[in-house]
């Protein structure tokens, strides 16, 4: 394989520099999102005889080549199962498994490795806490805090819950520019709330939630907080221990990763107190039909044979956007946004639905007498990918007063011509339904 | 794709009878003395629709009316399709149904004891073959249609 100039800058921290800045790029660059989207070759196709414009990286982004190869190389070289065997194999993979382990903790700024469980994506996550940490630490009249805003993922395992063990679900309300206040979490916190549970960013509306100050009241009133990051770990800079987050929740596949990945991180200590959810093997210390012991986290959440080239995928997906600079990334994208939205706010007919002043890389809209789904179709024959329904937010739907939105998010390899793209193809969409 | 084709594309999806009946539903009511009832729901697109019949003794659909929400191919599938039924007999409805599932999956139905009128609305509606992920949207109504003739009793619309 020959190798190819990457078409990011690459910038290396040395070794032993600074927890979470160890990806850190030393001089800013101009972000050249058009040199980036060279990296995935999937964006450089005709659509409906257009060229491609995928305003869909919320619902999934799109993989880098540098990942999709790492992946390959490892499947090439190094595959084998895990934590198992004596021979070369399975001790190259185990290492490069585990390492990632270190990857996604220096990316989030966790404390320890041993923080990192890896599951199948983030609604996995959320159910492993639901079912270990829940099932132990949850009883009767206790009660689980969530916002209206929530994705499925984050109100189905606290109603099985509820279900199960007669926990109360407590909502949030929504503010009228569609985001959550922190008094208002404030006020739905009691003596009884064990838990708070909210997204870091809307996955419908793109509204950026005061996780810092939430988390905060959490812990003052003696709840734990978790925080699903699936919308949020793509777009900015996240560190849990700045957060205060116990738990933190995301999807590989958002983050430019595989599907099949994601991790759930959780304070060791509290790991510590939660029994396995699944059992099989990898997560034993030993069996016999009298008694078996568990492992230690993270490997006690781990039963069975993971997705280990997934694994290697998201560690690859990480050190990808590590490269760039979250924080370069989440600049570019609020720049972007604005410009969205301007372009956005000058046709008529469209209402931009979520107006809080913080957003993060999601601009959702509805337009008069044309249905989302009319709004998806006609776009997509223009070659421009957008998703139209309820986000898996029904909910939030049903608050807002609407059955569903056209939404638009951006990628790193998001241009300000894709948004261009948008407007113009939206014209059409007004034209029919004038 | 030029403009000129891309207009000819999706004009085949929203004729403007489609686009009519989308903005101006007909039969959007619910009447009190329906005897045949169901809930349509595409969990997917969030669509609902309500469908309500009236059939007398003689299997004859005397009055036929919906109300939702949905998108304007769902809408106006469902309003075209409260006026094809109004005075047809059960059977007919059926048979027009499966000229509609065949006309919109591309299957080539036969015309059989189909009228021109009906024939033409049905042609309309079979813009969505086009559009795989759009063929439910057509449907959904037919679908609830054939939930409500089977079942006599009131399906709860909650």
């Amino acid at each position: 394989m020959t190798m190819r100039e990457p078409a990011s800058p690459v910038c290396y921290a040395p070794e032993g520099s600074g927890e979470g800045e160890m990806f850190a790029c030393a001089a800013p660059k101009a972000f050249n999102a058009a040199q980036y989207k060279k990296d995935f070759p999937i964006l450089d196709q005709q659509v409906h005889g257009h060229h491609l414009v995928y305003l869909d990286s919320a619902a999934s982004a799109q993989k880098p080549k540098q990942m999709m190869e790492a992946m390959q190389h490892f499947m090439e070289r190094d595959y084998a199962n895990i934590h198992r065997g004596v021979h070369e194999l399975s001790v190259r993979a185990t290492e490069k498994y585990e390492a990632v382990r270190g990857t996604v903790r220096r990316f989030i700024n966790a404390e320890y490795d041993d923080e990192i469980v890896f599951t199948k994506g983030a609604t996995e996550a959320i159910n492993l806490v639901a079912q270990s940490w829940g099932r132990k630490f949850l009883q009767a009249g206790d009660e689980v805090v969530i916002t209206t805003l929530e994705h499925h993922a984050n109100i189905v395992p606290w109603q099985m819950l509820r279900d199960a063990l007669g926990i109360k679900l407590k909502i949030v309300p929504l503010t009228a520019e569609g985001g959550v206040r922190a008094e208002d979490v404030k006020a739905a916190i009691s003596p009884k709330t064990k838990l708070v549970s909210v997204a870091h960013v809307s996955n419908a509306l793109g509204s950026v939630l005061p996780v810092h100050e939430i988390v905060k009241l959490a812990h003052g009133s003696g709840a734990l907080a978790l925080i699903d990051g699936c919308q949020a770990i793509s777009h900015m800079n996240v560190d849990v221990r700045d957060i205060g987050a116990d738990f933190y929740v995301f999807s590989g596949h958002k983050l430019y990763g595989p599907t099949g990945i994601g991790v759930l991180y959780g304070k060791r200590e509290i790991l510590k107190e939660m029994p396995p959810w699944q059992g099989g093997g990898d997560m034993i210390a030993s069996v016999s039909f009298a008694e078996t012991t568990y492992k230690e986290p993270p490997h006690r959440f781990e039963a069975g044979t993971p997705p280990i080239t997934e694994v290697i995928g998201l560690g690859s997906a990480i050190e990808y956007v590590s490269t760039i600079g979250l924080n370069r990334i989440a600049k570019y994208e609020n720049a972007l946004l604005a410009y969205a939205t301007e372009k956005l706010r000058a046709i008529n007919s469209l209402r931009i639905i979520g107006t809080t002043k913080e957003k993060a890389g999601i601009i959702s809209f509805t337009m008069e007498g044309a249905h989302p789904h009319d709004i998806g179709t006609i776009l997509d024959r223009q070659g421009v990918a957008v998703r139209a329904g309820h986000h898996c937010a029904q909910p939030l739907m049903e608050a807002l007063g609407l059955t569903a939105t056209a939404r638009a998010s951006f990628g790193l390899y998001n241009t300000m011509e894709d948004v261009d793209a948008l407007a113009a193809a939206l014209k059409k969409v007004q034209e029919i339904f004038a | 794709m030029t403009n000129a084709n891309l207009d000819t594309d999706l004009r085949d999806l929203y004729q403007d009878l489609i686009l009519d009946h989308g903005r101006h539903p007909r039969n959007f009511r619910a009447p009190e003395n329906a005897n045949r009832e169901a809930l349509g729901h595409n969990p997917l697109c969030g669509d609902r629709l309500a469908l309500y019949m009236t059939v007398d003794a003689d299997n004859v659909i005397r009055d036929c009316a919906f109300q939702g929400s949905g998108c304007a191919i769902s809408v106006a599938s469902a309003s075209m399709m409260t006026e094809m039924l109004k005075g047809k007999k059960v059977e007919e409805a059926e048979k027009l149904f499966a000229y509609m599932h065949g006309s919109c999956t591309g299957s080539a139905p036969k015309a059989e004891d189909i009228s021109e009128d009906d024939a033409d609305r049905i042609h309309a509606l079979s813009g969505v073959r086009h559009y795989p992920m759009r063929v439910k949207c057509a449907t959904l109504a037919w679908h609830t249609m054939e939930a409500a003739l089977k079942n006599e009793k009131k399906v709860s619309t909650e």
